[in-house]
């Protein structure tokens, strides 16, 4: 499975991944929502994004909107990674068609709780 | 390390005197893990001397606090989610067409912890269910003073609702509390908390029509493992239904029990005329 990691911060980029990584994912980068639809626009299409909200150039309730509104990315799994905690937030980017929210902080059991809830675990994690 | 051989085995004594739990050889890094934060909040240095401190001077909240420490476990939303996907799918239809409409449903939470599972069966059914909040009522017990206390404040901290809780759920189901999240009013009314010692003789409930009783078996020897499946049938009805962890079974264990297969889980059911 393939996952596109969307942070303005390089840290948290790595943190995310190395735990996608530990699932089996195999993940790229992207600093800001508009890096991460030229990368899709490319034509690498990943199973999964996970996405901060709050990032220069393009935020990621725009990502998760722009995404939405390309029906060759419908089967796109979106999940919001992000220190938004308020409960309006988390409906509005469910509203705008994120499929899953995870608050920071987080631990890699809680990425790993979540993929599975989505059916998004790789084979060889689940057992 | 501090803890001697002599200290580990006065706590695995204590905490299968007090709980029937078995603790295994080997299993000492457990020991330092749990206690030292008791420890640390008595002013001691280290789990060794903890130990030595309420060997010389045993007090009951201290062997609580310690027994408590050994026997809780994080538990996430929705663990091991096929015995939650078995209960709307077979089990509440089933028990729906077999029970009439101002009977209440009752189901038993045996290990609730901090009450993620109590509260996962309340979301589901208060989901599939006009007016689940009259017709279902949940009983969750836990060995743990504070694992009922925590169940019955029904909040949760931002790490706890991240651990596989569904998001639409998180927001369909709780408000923000500061920097918690309580559950709604409705969910707390159908969930009632109290302490049960399953190694122990069990208070007067049910009689119960689901039981939720995963990962508990695991930490007891065989007898004990027989007393509490043998508890528990007398509390459930002829026709109900008991769920166990992953891991376990009641195969080799307790034969009064037929095994039904429901999607990717596995549910018990009293076998008639045992």
């Amino acid at each position: 499975m393939r996952a596109l990691v969307i942070d303005d911060s390089r840290a948290m980029r790595r943190i995310v991944s190395a735990a996608l990584e530990g699932f089996g994912y195999e993940t790229r980068q992207a600093g800001h929502g508009q890096e991460a639809l030229d990368v899709l626009q490319e034509g690498y299409v990943p199973d999964l994004c996970t996405i901060d909200w709050n990032m220069p150039v393009m935020d990621g309730l725009q990502f998760v909107s722009a995404v939405r509104a390309n029906p060759a990315w419908r089967a796109l799994t979106l999940m919001m990674v992000t220190s938004e905690s308020e409960q309006g937030q988390i409906v509005r980017a469910l509203a705008a068609g994120a499929h899953e929210y995870v608050i920071k902080p987080f631990t890699a059991d809680a990425l790993r709780d979540k993929l599975a809830l989505l059916g998004m675990l790789p084979e060889e994690a689940v057992l | 390390m501090t803890l001697t051989a002599t200290s580990f085995d006065w706590v695995r004594q204590l905490v299968h005197r007090e709980s029937a739990i078995v603790l295994a050889p080997g299993k000492e890094y457990l020991v330092e893990a749990r206690l030292l934060p008791i420890a640390r909040s008595m002013g001691l240095p280290d789990v060794g001397q903890l130990v030595d401190s309420v060997r010389t001077r045993p007090s009951p909240e201290s062997t609580r606090k310690i027994v408590e420490a050994l026997t809780t476990n994080e538990t996430s939303w929705f663990r091991d989610g096929d015995p939650f996907t078995a209960l709307t799918s077979t089990v509440l239809p089933s028990l729906l067409s077999a029970r009439g409409p101002a009977e209440r449903l009752q189901i038993w939470s045996a290990a609730c912890s901090s009450g993620q599972e109590p509260y996962t069966i309340a979301m589901l059914l208060e989901d599939a269910l006009p007016n689940a909040s009259t017709r279902v009522a949940i009983t969750a017990t836990d060995l743990s003073r504070e694992m009922v206390e925590c169940t019955r404040a029904g909040r949760f901290s931002q790490l706890e609702v991240n651990r596989g809780l569904p998001a639409p759920m998180l927001v369909r189901h709780f408000t923000r509390a500061g920097n918690e999240w309580q559950v709604s009013p409705s969910l707390r009314r159908m969930v009632t908390a109290s302490e049960c010692n399953l190694a122990a003789p069990l208070p007067r409930m049910g009689p119960f029509d689901v039981v939720y009783l995963r990962n508990v078996l695991i930490y007891f020897d065989l007898p004990t493992k027989q007393a509490i499946l043998r508890r528990v049938r007398a509390l459930m009805r002829p026709d109900g239904w008991l769920f166990l962890g992953a891991a376990e079974t009641t195969l080799g264990v307790d034969d009064s029990w037929e095994r039904v297969v429901i999607g990717r889980s596995s549910a018990y059911r009293p076998l008639k005329g045992n």
